[in-house]
């Protein structure tokens, strides 16, 4: 799994692409882990090239924002339909602020 | 009906992915629906390869896909020990954030995303699992 980070001035930026699964869901906990270390509390998860994301990853980004708050807050950006359809059926979409583009989410901290 | 083996690695998540994607298109299912049933049997099977086989690795997972007029049908066999989802609670959603807890949340998932979840077991076939998505 390939993890980008960009570290903006109030918050840092993950992108990764694909799927988020049970096999590789650590990988992404452990990336976020190591911003959150740095000390940045303030993580935007660009999900524009994300094609799936089961429990496992689900999981991982509850724990973060367990992590971060009230520091701070995980914000997920571009979150695909489907995505947020199954993240919303289980009641859990409020759990995280969405926004559409990247401008907006950084612009957001 | 088209059925294939899977070794109980996590590592094979994908792959199951994309035989049942082949069989959710080909039984007319819209995008949401697709996802829904990707959803669905990868938690299905993460819940086999992790519980049932306790990431082992030594386990197989076979799984049939079953197009029919109304949707699509997918069966789930393996032989681990018997483990029946009716057991597991629902995760508790309606908290505060920092009271989510990490259980069940996969089986639940399963649940909604599906029109029937049903499991049997039988001492020579071993767990069955089978999920209908309807068109």
């Amino acid at each position: 799994m390939e993890i980008q980070t960009t570290e903006y001035k109030r918050c840092t930026v993950v992108k990764t692409s694909g799927r988020i699964d049970g096999s590789n869901a650590p990988d992404l906990g452990k990336a976020l882990k190591d911003i959150i270390e740095k000390g940045m509390h303030n993580i935007i998860f660009d999900m524009s090239e994300v094609t799936f994301v089961a429990s496992a990853g689900w999981w991982v980004l509850i724990d973060t924002q367990k992590t971060c708050k009230p520091r701070g807050e995980v914000v997920l950006v571009a979150v695909k339909p489907a995505i947020q359809d199954s993240l919303n059926l289980v009641g859990m979409g409020s759990y995280f602020s969405t926004f559409d583009d990247l401008t907006s989410a950084v612009g957001n901290f | 009906m088209p059925s294939r083996k899977f070794s109980s690695d996590l590592n094979n998540l994908e792959k199951i992915c994309n035989f049942v994607t082949r069989y959710a298109e080909q039984a007319g299912l819209d995008d949401r629906q697709v996802y829904a049933v990707q959803l669905a049997v990868d938690e299905a099977a993460t819940n086999i390869i992790e519980h049932g086989y306790r990431s082992s690795g030594q386990g197989e997972v076979t799984i049939t896909c079953q197009p029919v007029a109304d949707g699509l049908r997918v069966v789930l066999h393996d032989h681990a020990p018997p483990f029946d989802p009716d057991e597991i609670p629902a995760p508790i959603i309606d908290v505060p954030l920092e009271e989510l807890k990490p259980r069940g949340l996969g089986i639940y998932l399963m649940r909604k995303m599906m029109d029937e979840v049903r499991y049997e077991f039988d001492t020579g076939q071993g767990n069955k699992l089978t999920m209908f998505k309807r068109k």
